[in-house]
Formats: structure tokens, C-alpha cells, sequence
């Protein structure tokens, strides 16, 4: 590793500004500016990274200051309740340990948080092998004329606002899956414990599969241009030599090229999870906003992120504030659980970049 | 010598590789069918009643057209371009250049890149429920420019530090030395040397990062309220854009407004595009010169473009 940074001690900024005797007041002004200038810089920029962060610590302690009545009411209920209502609407309100709450005023976020971990996990299912052979085909079959489109397609999806997926969703993508998609599947889904949750009824497209698909494809592009930089990364001669040997092209993926850049794909996938645990428009749009679990997994359902963004109105009527502390709660719930989720990616990255590489040890 | 050339397993195999292969381009067709099947429903939806005037004209609770929302996008994203093109800027020259490694590993992991990629990895929704407790309600600026502004801007700031970061790191040692062979001072090497070669990819960090910021939807919501015409303060007037037309009107029970939404996610679609089109050319028009100038190594077939960062935002990739 060399010195990455540019910085190599103080060379004085006008060499011969003791030679010109007086100098007039611009030029003052310009020398001034000239020998502060590296202090300017640093301080700026110094400024500039430590602004962000003052704000992420800001708006992290707003949230827990905003959220801790509801936390000292819904207890650990919060956590495992199913039971969501607001209340009485109408004045009666009681105290418990001090907060004001509407009467009969019950959060449990349970089905809420269950939506958010389900939608995710279907996404990722989806998304992984998908952006994995994706990539197999973009860096290791196809010639760069038709890669490059391709590839360049994958970034447009990146780049598209989750709002118009979100519509496309609802409006295209979801009925069809719910009329030739779904119903295949869920007429041959056997009824044994976990698959039978794949069961009839399909709905109507808005729904808890469709959410996940749709958030499939909206982290196929994290995942897919992750690995597809990963594979090109690893080098020919040990895929050349494995072919050598007589390995299928399968062998070659699964013992050469996917064990070298396992780590990474980890990383993005833990990535991508964030993201999908964290996107709120396009599940608010296709996933139905119900707060249940749904009964099977084609129906209406919700997450945490589009929970947050479908109730804040219905929450403002309630004169005690108390169901705004309680999406306070919501949001730090989502913020411990995406921060989490990106550390981990963090530390998977860095634990295992630094042990090297997997198959004979690069 | 039994059945070395065609016996059952070599058929196997060869069958094994074939179905790997098929299942390699299945793979990318039904990631590549959804993406076409998305850009050109989006398109055809909206073009088969598309009306020129729908640029120019303004919302009215009837219908109308979509001037001031569209208005609205641009004028986000110029203050976007302006407050967090500034401070990711000065952030990621801070990250390459001035903080120091770690001092066990000599990686550059310190707690402000730890914490910026936090902040890269924040929900939005989370942020914009902030900015309304925070700058809606607690500072009573109301749903406003300023507020929405504000949430954007700490929202792509993690990001364009990361690239400008990224690309000044990619400016060759041998520039920083020569700089200072010449008897530049650090600042002023940073200034015309360092930071001008690696102006292209800071730049397509900046118009990536506008192409997220355009494309927001659910922190507006809580910070910036909606209207239909633009107002003229900063504060204490909601303000219009576009993506709360395609979130809000598709499902509206006049058709005037289907239509408005399906033109709102064609106009959002068409400014994405454009930026990541100008993002490309500024990449390939650089690069086309840095090749002939300074016979640099040449791009390698398929190597990812600089847009490949829009779709990660802040993953290391792990040196092997």
C-alpha cells in the first residue's frame, strides 16, 4: 500500500514574497490567501465531513427523545403485539406513567416489522441467484458489444425513482403476476408446514409476494453490478487452469471464481437487504398498507418504512400526540435495524478482504 | 481403455455445462425482461394520450398540466447540486486527502468513514420523518423548500463524498509528487493538479446523485407538503414536484389525473436518462482524451462504467 494521501509537508506558498519590499493591499490579500490556503482547505473540508454526521447524531437523538414516551408505554409490546388501534377518538384520554394516551390506544408492531423481514428475505431470495448468474453471463459468455448494453441496463434500473417502479408495479406488473403467475404457482405449492403459506388465495397483485419481487428487482442492480466488478476482478489464470483440468464451466464458477470473490458478494448482499428493509414508496404503493400478517403470501401487507409514510395522517388526529411518538418508535426500530444491517455488511467486508484470497492464496 | 471419450459422465458433464450456461442467460433475461418491460410500459402508458402542453401549463384541481411540479424537480435539484455538491465535495476531499490512515492496518477506516457510510445506508423514510419533528413542526417552518432541501441534501452527501472520494484516490501518486517537485504548495497542488484530473468522476458523482435526489418520493412527503403552483418563499409554503404526482394521482378517481401521473413518471424517467447519458459522456469524453494524451492503460472490454456506483453506493470492493 502506498501513501494514498497528497499531503506531503508545508511548502511555502510564495517563494519570493520577502524579495518584493512593500506589497500593495491586493496583493497583500492574495498572499494572505495564498499562505492560509492549505488551513482553508482543511478546515472546509474538515467542516464538510463532520456537518453530515452532526446531523445523522442530530436526527438520531431527535428520534429517541421524540419516541421515548411511546417507548415507556408499549413496552415490549411494541415488539412482539399484534394489536394495532389508536383509540378512542373521541376525549377520553388516560395517563400511564405520566404519558397521555388515547383510551384503548394499543401498538403492537409486530405484523409490521414481520412484513418489513419477509418482503426483504423474498427479495434477496430472488435477487442473489438472479444477479449472480446475471453476472456469470455478462463478464464470462457474452462479448462486450452485447455486454455493455446490458450492462448499462442494469444502471438505468438502478437510476429509475422507486415512485414509477412502484406504479408500473401496481398498475402492470402486479395484476399479471396475480393472474398468470401466481396461480401456477400456488395450485402445485404441496401442504407441508412452510410451503403451504404459498397456498391459494393469490389476490389480486397487491401483496406481500408482489412487493418482494418488485423490491427484487430494485436490488438486482447493487448486486448484479457489485459482482459482475468482483468477477472481473478475478484473475484468468486460475480459471484458465481450472478449465485446463477438465472442470465445466459450472466447476470453474462454484470452485474458482464464486470462492474468490465470496466476501464481496456477501457485502452487497447485505447491502441490498438495507436497502430493501429501508425502501418505503414502491412497497407503500404495491404492498397494500394492511396491517396484519397476511394470511397467505400473495395478500396485502406492510412494512415498517411504508407504515410510517401511509399513517402519519391518520396519527396526527390524535390530539395526545402520542400515535406520532409511537412512528417515532417505528423509525428508530427501522434506523437500528438498517444500521445494523449495514455495519454487518461493513464487517463481513473487512474481516474477510484482509484474510486474502480463499483458493490458493493469490 | 473403457469409454474414456464418450462415456456417461463426460455426457453428463457436457449436459451440466449447457444447463449452467442456460441457466446463466435465464438469469439475465429475467432480469433484462422486467427492466425493458418497466421503461417501455412507463413509456407507452403515457404516450398514447401525451400532450405537448402538459410542459407548459399549470395543475389545477381539474387537471391542467404539470409546469410548476416540473419546475419544482429542477429547482430541488439545482439546491441539491448547490448545498450538497458543496459539502460531499469537501467531504470526500477530506476522506482521500486529508484524514489519516489507521495506523495498525494502514486501511482507511476511521470513524467519520464508518459513520458516513451509515449515513449512505439510512432509510430516507427515517430522514424525512426528522426533518418534519425537526424543521416542519419544531422550527415552524412549515412544509417547505428549505425543510425538503435541507433532508435531500444530508441524504446524497454520503454519497458524493464517497464518489469524489473514490475518484480523487484513482488520481496517480506520481501527480501529487510531481506538484510538489515543482514547488507547489500542497494546497495549491490539491487545487490545479489533484482536483482537476479527477474533476470527471467528482462531476458524474454530482449528476448521480441528482438523479437520486430527483427521484424521491417518500421524505418529500414529510418536508416539503405538496401544491400546485410554485411559491416564492422558502418557507412556510408547500412545495411541487413530481414524483408526489405519480404517487398520488394514479389511483384518483378522475382519469384527467391517471394521465397527469403517467406523464409525471415519463418526465422523471426522461431526467434520469439524461443525466445518466451526460454522466457517460463526461466519463468517455475524458477518458477518450487521458488515452491519447497520456497513453494511459487502455479500458478494458467490458469493464463497468461510473454509473456502476449508482448502484452501489458505498461497498468497498475487497482486494483479493
Amino acid at each position: 500500500m502506498t501513501s494514498v494521501g497528497g499531503v506531503a509537508g508545508r511548502v511555502p506558498a510564495t517563494p519570493h514574497a520577502e524579495s518584493m519590499g512593500k506589497p500593495s493591499a491586493p496583493r497583500r490579500v492574495l498572499d494572505f490567501f495564498r499562505r492560509n490556503e492549505e488551513h482553508a482547505w482543511r478546515g472546509s473540508a474538515w467542516i464538510a465531513v463532520v456537518l453530515p454526521l452532526a446531523a445523522l447524531a442530530f436526527a438520531v437523538s431527535v428520534l429517541a427523545v421524540k419516541a421515548w414516551p411511546a417507548v415507556r408505554v408499549n413496552g415490549w409490546y411494541f415488539l412482539y403485539g399484534r394489536n394495532w388501534t389508536y383509540g378512542s377518538g373521541y376525549g377520553a384520554v388516560v395517563h400511564t406513567d405520566g404519558v397521555a394516551h388515547p383510551m384503548g390506544a394499543q401498538f403492537g408492531a409486530w405484523a409490521i416489522i414481520w412484513g418489513t423481514i419477509a418482503s426483504s428475505l423474498i427479495a434477496i431470495v430472488i435477487a442473489v441467484p438472479l444477479s449472480i448468474g446475471a453476472a456469470f453471463a455478462l463478464t464470462e459468455r457474452l462479448p462486450g458489444w452485447i455486454s455493455r448494453p446490458l450492462g448499462f441496463t442494469i444502471e438505468i434500473l438502478a437510476g429509475i425513482p422507486s415512485v414509477v417502479i412502484g406504479l408500473w408495479g401496481i398498475l402492470t406488473f402486479g395484476p399479471w403476476l396475480a393472474h398468470h403467475v401466481y396461480p401456477i404457482i400456488a395450485d402445485h405449492m404441496p401442504d407441508v408446514p412452510v410451503l403451504q403459506y404459498f397456498r391459494n388465495p393469490v389476490g389480486g397483485g397487491e401483496g406481500l409476494m408482489s412487493a418482494g419481487i418488485v423490491l427484487a428487482l430494485m436490488i438486482v442492480p447493487i448486486i448484479a453490478s457489485t459482482t459482475r466488478d468482483l468477477f472481473q476482478q478475478v484473475p484468468p489464470l486460475p480459471k484458465e487452469g481450472a478449465s485446463a483440468l477438465g472442470m465445466t464451466d459450472w466447476e470453474v464458477a462454484n470452485k474458482v471464481t464464486l470462492p474468490w470473490v465470496r466476501s464481496g458478494i456477501i457485502g452487497a448482499t447485505v447491502l441490498g437487504l438495507g436497502r430493501a428493509l429501508g425502501e418505503t414508496i414502491a412497497v407503500a404503493m404495491i404492498g397494500g398498507a394492511v396491517l396484519h400478517i397476511p394470511p397467505t403470501a400473495y395478500l396485502p401487507f406492510t412494512t415498517v418504512a411504508a407504515t410510517i409514510l401511509t399513517q402519519l395522517d391518520g396519527a396526527l388526529t390524535d390530539g395526545t400526540g402520542f400515535a406520532v411518538a409511537t412512528l417515532a418508535e417505528l423509525a428508530l426500530v427501522l434506523a437500528v435495524i438498517s444500521v445494523g444491517v449495514n455495519l454487518l455488511a461493513r464487517l463481513i467486508i473487512n474481516r474477510t478482504s484482509r484474510t486474502g484470497a480463499p483458493v490458493g492464496g493469490a | 481403455m473403457t469409454s474414456l471419450a464418450a462415456g456417461p459422465s463426460t455426457r453428463r458433464r457436457r449436459v451440466s455445462t449447457l444447463a449452467w450456461r442456460g441457466l446463466t442467460y435465464l438469469a439475465l433475461v429475467l432480469i433484462m425482461a422486467p427492466a425493458a418491460w418497466l421503461l417501455i410500459g412507463v413509456l407507452g402508458r403515457a404516450w398514447s394520450h401525451w400532450k405537448w402542453s402538459v410542459l407548459w401549463t399549470q395543475l389545477t384541481p381539474e387537471g391542467g398540466g404539470l409546469r410548476d411540479q416540473i419546475l419544482g424537480t429542477l429547482i430541488l435539484m439545482v439546491g441539491v447540486f448547490i448545498i450538497a455538491g458543496t459539502i460531499g465535495v469537501l467531504a470526500g476531499i477530506h476522506l482521500a486527502e486529508f484524514a489519516l490512515p489507521h495506523k495498525a492496518s494502514g486501511k482507511l477506516s476511521g470513524p467519520l468513514r464508518t459513520a458516513s457510510d451509515i449515513l449512505s445506508g439510512f432509510p430516507s423514510i427515517v430522514l424525512g420523518y426528522v426533518g418534519y419533528v425537526a424543521l416542519v413542526v419544531g422550527l415552524h417552518w412549515g412544509f417547505s423548500l428549505l425543510s425538503a432541501l435541507i433532508i435531500l441534501s444530508i441524504m446524497v452527501i454520503p454519497y458524493i463524498a464517497k464518489t469524489t472520494e473514490n475518484s480523487l484516490r484513482q488520481v496517480p501518486t506520481g501527480y501529487r509528487e510531481g506538484a510538489e517537485a515543482l514547488g507547489m504548495s500542497a494546497a495549491y497542488g490539491l487545487r490545479k493538479v489533484v482536483l482537476k484530473s479527477a474533476l470527471p468522476g467528482i462531476v458524474t458523482g454530482l449528476l448521480l446523485a441528482l438523479a437520486i435526489a430527483c427521484g424521491e418520493t417518500a421524505p418529500l412527503i414529510y418536508t416539503a407538503g405538496f401544491s400546485n403552483t410554485l411559491p416564492h418563499q422558502l418557507t412556510h409554503a408547500q412545495f411541487p414536484y413530481l414524483t408526489y404526482v405519480v404517487f398520488q394521482y394514479y389511483n384518483d378517481p378522475s382519469v384527467q389525473k391517471h394521465y397527469l401521473s403517467y406523464d409525471a413518471a415519463l418526465i422523471l424517467v426522461v431526467i434520469v436518462l439524461l443525466l445518466l447519458v451526460a454522466s457517460r459522456i463526461v466519463v468517455s469524453r475524458t477518458q477518450r482524451h487521458s488515452e491519447s494524451a497520456r497513453g494511459t492503460q487502455r479500458r478494458r472490454p467490458g469493464r463497468p462504467g461510473p454509473t456502476a456506483a449508482l448502484a452501489e453506493p458505498n461497498l468497498e470492493v475487497p482486494t483479493v
